[in-house]
């Protein structure tokens, strides 16, 4: 039996968590290493798939199950058909990475946690096993454990360790997005009995569900949107800001950059792929709550004061142009969020991070009352300008390889009963327009300008942090300068979608 | 005839046991010294564990003895081992709770109780059933009642006995119906009677609505929930921790048995599955409804208890084997679950005296272990994954759904929702406030067992689900064969 990649990346968080639970609390110092020592361990395994995933046999596979590779299954409930399902494609294989990634530099950043510090690295521990289970499981049932699994330790992690209104923005998070999971999942349920194959396999029903069409339209939305709700879809997408801005920094940092992720990828795998019919009957109606997304929460990030809310609403619009890149329901398009996907995780982790170290020496996040921030800690300010010059889709950064792609895609999906696709693609590109202007004034408030004397003695970000950011930042000059790093990969799991639509 | 035979008497062999154990605890309440009398829960936990044990031993061949009055079938076997697990957990966690006197007739009531719900899930006609119905009633009516002097207590008591009177003696009535209608009283014999053509379909539906009426009290459904929020506040903890798992789940054996045994025959099937799915929607919204805004503890799993009979509810509504094994399967984990929650309460109360939500809170700081036992246990009535009450609701909305029951599962997902909401208001306190008086809460061995065992049980059925929902898938089978 090969080695079982997946499941080690797994399970490694939860051995550490439960490690963790078993130190005495005041050996603070173990727990961090123990902690971070299961993210590195899940860091290499996951680059370890990023390069061995054997892509060129993905691209002459002619169907999805030829391009799933690691692949582990083990019965679990055979009586209902229950199985340990997991294994990798095009798709969720950066996403792994990326968890991975920001699960390390959470850690790093989270170095200078002291309160309560034994609980605080168990429940990230669980929270990263749930969201990596949610990436990699192939069993509709195993989908939905580890999703609902990720869900309860944001709960405690923003209640006990958040800040403003934490306890309030806490509840709304968790319940909402409790709401649009268990509302998808009676979809799911649907779907396994009415394939009629007595399993919850999703490749089995994905190739013989033979689900007719009007039962697809009908599942669709719930199943659809439900999940949608963790990807910040509009108009549901209000837990998110509040949620950003009470939780502590790595809570921030993981949420916005792989539980939304999470969300719109689970989405995508049942909604789209299981219910295509479905998702071709409805999709040219959700385009217009994600332009939407795009356009209005960049106007609102404009408009914020509060350096935290900026980036909160800054990743409902990112995620809305995932979700944009959905509706496309074709390969440039599907592959170009695959790509962006991976960089909005990075990029949200990047500003995140950085909101907390900023608020972390300064104790504000007034953006007036900022400024000069550059002297005090160069190196996370350049991340944020790589990032920030991503996001507005810069060439030579990743966003712009992405956010091209999407947008082509866009204007590829024209129909002629579907004829507003090119204009969802101008009115969205607006959105570019907008976030750059709010990113430049950001960087400009807080990190150039006067350093005011208050905050002349603060000092630096330490040496966890640095390592923090340019580990984000990396891949998003590496992909922007060398996109086939990545595009490739995107394309296969992209292929497996798009094929259902007749575009391969 | 064969089943006088004594061979025959090994179907019953773990009620004859628990009579001996009764009797012994008895005797010992007489022999032993005052300061010693705290073992003797131990003594009854132990005994139940070897009745556990011989009951796997020697698990009979399942043939109706007594001329039928008693069958120990698969079904009825699984039963009497949830009680048995739910007896010894209850007698461990009552031996360090204050002000229970614990002597020797406390646990034998216990013991009594038990073997009286182990003969409520064997009973194979409704004389019998009768019997042991009063049996686990009467004795449960004294342990809530237990604590004499205290004024709760007592009002709780006979609060329960008076509901508890009322409801049997509808049942009663109710099962008189069908003695008048077929002169029989053995389930088949009901059965078989009621293919007569003659009888009419509204009476029947008359009847089984009086006998709904006894079995909703036992399982606390609404609308005959009324006295479960007082008698728990007011009875001792472990008892209320005891009628709010074993006693619900023999109401629930019954509720199998009576409704897929007898009813298909008498009553069109979509009737009763329509009277099944109003009494779950009812009782878990409203349950859970009427739980967020209680401030003690006991009456806030009260409600809880209420609204888990409600999810239980949906499987025996989904009417097949896939309900009735989802319905078993959640029942077990429900009874585990919940012996560790109030196991939980009870550590809490012992050292600070109350049951009010706001004495726990801060006790993620103060006993961090405890707390994380708790913290299990909510989870899972909660059903939060890896937990067993997450796959154990799952499993029962996937019945309703296989049974086309769309409507009755959105409705239990949107329950677990608003449950979720106050679980984790007492999860909040725990973890999240800070308490007036942080100290430190000991929790004593078998206080500690019991959690351990309940945590580990909750996160074992939640991961390693398959063995445990194959029995019950066996189990069911007996109610729908072939």
């Amino acid at each position: 039996m090969a080695f079982p990649f997946i499941s080690v990346i797994i399970f490694t968080p939860l051995v550490a968590g439960m490690l963790i639970l078993m130190l005495p609390a005041d050996r603070k110092a173990e727990i961090k290493v123990i902690a971070a020592a299961a993210a590195f361990i899940s860091l290499v395994l996951s680059l370890w798939l990023f390069f061995t995933y054997d892509r060129e046999a993905a691209r002459l596979a002619t169907d999805w199950a030829g391009r799933i590779q690691f692949e582990e299954k083990i019965a679990w409930v055979p009586s209902l058909g229950l199985s340990y399902h997991v294994g990798g494609d095009g798709f969720n294989i950066p996403l792994l990475l990326l968890t991975s990634l920001i699960l390390f530099a959470g850690v790093l950043v989270s170095w200078h946690i002291e309160h309560r510090a034994r609980e605080f690295f168990a429940f990230l521990m669980v929270l990263a096993t749930g969201i990596f289970g949610g990436f990699a499981a192939l069993d509709l049932f195993l989908l939905v454990f580890f999703y609902e699994m990720a869900i309860f330790p944001i709960y405690v992690m923003i209640a006990v360790w958040g800040s403003t209104r934490k306890e309030f923005a806490a509840m709304k998070l968790t319940l909402y997005i409790l709401v649009g999971s268990i509302i998808a999942l009676v979809g799911l349920f649907a779907i396994y009995f009415k394939a009629g194959l007595g399993t919850f396999d999703m490749v089995e029903i994905y190739q013989n569900g033979n689900l007719d069409a009007t039962f697809q339209r009908i599942w669709f939305l719930p199943v659809f949107v439900g999940f949608g709700v963790l990807a910040s879809l509009w108009p549901f997408h209000v837990w998110s800001p509040d949620g950003y801005v009470a939780a502590p920094t790595v809570v921030s940092m993981l949420h916005a950059g792989v539980l939304k992720n999470m969300g719109a990828y689970v989405a995508l795998r049942t909604g789209i792929q299981l219910l295509p019919e479905g998702a071709k009957f409805w999709m040219p109606f959700i385009v217009f709550l994600t332009v939407i997304s795009i356009v209005y929460s960049a106007m609102v990030a404009m408009s914020q004061r509060d350096f935290k809310y900026v980036f909160g609403f800054a990743s409902v619009g990112h995620m809305g142009i995932v979700l944009l890149g959905f509706s496309t329901l074709n390969l440039v398009g599907l592959t170009g969020t695959g790509v962006q996907m991976f960089i909005h995780g990075a990029m949200s982790a990047i500003f995140f991070s950085i909101v907390g170290m900023v608020y972390d020496r300064a104790h504000t996040r007034d953006i007036p009352s900022l400024g000069g921030f550059v002297r005090i800690m160069p190196i996370p300010t350049l991340a944020f300008l790589i990032a920030g010059l991503s996001s507005m889709g810069m060439p030579g950064l990743a966003g712009f390889v992405a956010e091209i792609q999407i947008f082509i895609g866009v204007w590829l999906a024209y129909a002629p009963q579907h004829w507003w696709f090119p204009w969802m693609a101008i009115i969205a590109s607006s959105g570019v327009i907008i976030t750059a202007a709010y990113i430049m004034r950001v960087a400009y408030s807080v990190f150039f300008g006067e350093l005011r004397p208050e905050f002349a003695d603060l000092p630096g970000v330490t040496l966890m942090d640095k390592i923090a950011v340019t580990l984000l930042a990396i891949p998003l000059i590496v992909i922007g300068v060398y996109p086939s790093i990545i595009m490739p990969l995107a394309q296969t799991g992209a292929a497996s979608i798009a094929s259902l639509f007749g575009g391969a | 005839m064969s089943s006088l035979d004594p061979a025959a008497l090994i179907n019953v062999l773990p009620e004859i046991l628990l009579v001996v154990l009764a009797l012994m605890v008895m005797g010992l309440d007489l022999l032993w010294p005052a300061g010693r009398k705290r073992d003797l829960g131990l003594v009854s936990a132990a005994g139940m564990i070897v009745v556990l044990i011989a009951s796997f031993l020697w698990p009979g061949d399942g043939q109706p003895v007594w001329g039928g009055m008693i069958q120990a079938d698969l079904l009825a076997r699984l039963f009497r081992i949830l009680f048995l697990v739910a007896g010894i957990l209850t007698s461990l966690i009552s031996m360090d709770m204050k002000g229970l006197k614990q002597e020797g007739e406390y646990y034998a009531m216990i013991i009594i109780a038990t073997m009286g719900m182990g003969l409520m899930a064997t009973a194979n006609d409704f004389l019998m059933l009768y019997v042991a119905m009063e049996m686990t009633s009467i004795t449960q009516y004294l342990l809530v009642g237990y604590m004499r002097r205290e004024a709760r207590s007592v009002e709780a008591g006979i609060k329960y006995f008076l509901f508890g009177a009322v409801t049997s003696t509808v049942m009663l009535f109710g099962l008189s119906f069908f003695y008048g209608f077929t002169g029989q009283t053995n389930y088949a014999g009901v059965r078989m009677g009621l293919f007569n053509p003659a009888i009419d379909t509204g009476a029947v539906l008359v009847a089984l609505i009086l006998i709904a009426v006894g079995f909703g009290f036992k399982i606390a459904a609404v609308p005959f929930h009324f006295w479960t929020p007082d008698t728990y506040e007011g009875a001792p903890t472990p008892v209320t921790a005891f009628i709010s798992v074993a006693s619900k789940a023999a109401g629930f054996a019954v509720l199998f048995r009576v409704l897929n045994v007898v009813f298909p025959v008498g009553v069109p099937q979509s009737e009763w599955t329509n009277l099944m799915e109003t009494l779950a929607i009812v009782t878990m919204t409203l349950g859970n409804v009427l739980a967020i805004p209680q401030t003690n503890i006991k009456r806030l799993l009260a409600y809880s208890s209420i609204a888990q009979a409600g999810y239980v509810l949906i499987g025996v509504a989904a009417v097949s084997s896939l309900g009735v094994a989802s319905a078993l399967f959640y029942l077990a984990v429900y009874v585990i679950t919940n012996i560790g929650a109030f196991a939980g309460v009870i550590a809490v109360a012992n050292r600070l005296g109350s049951d009010d939500i706001r004495a726990f809170a801060g006790l993620s700081r103060r006993s961090p272990y405890l707390a994380l036992m708790i913290l299990v246990a909510f989870l899972s009535l909660g059903g939060v994954p890896p937990t067993a009450g997450f796959v154990g609701k799952l499993f029962l909305f996937q019945a309703a759904v296989g049974q086309g029951l769309i409507r009755l599962a959105v409705i239990g997902v949107l329950n677990v929702i608003v449950g979720l909401y106050y679980y984790l208001m007492v999860l909040k306190v725990m973890y999240v406030d800070r308490g007036e008086e942080e100290v430190e809460v000991p929790v004593s061995a078998p206080l500690a067992w019991t959690l351990a065992v309940s945590a580990a049980g909750v996160m074992l059925l939640g991961i390693f689900a398959h063995p445990w929902y194959n029995i019950a898938l066996r189990a069911a089978a007996v109610l729908f064969p072939g």
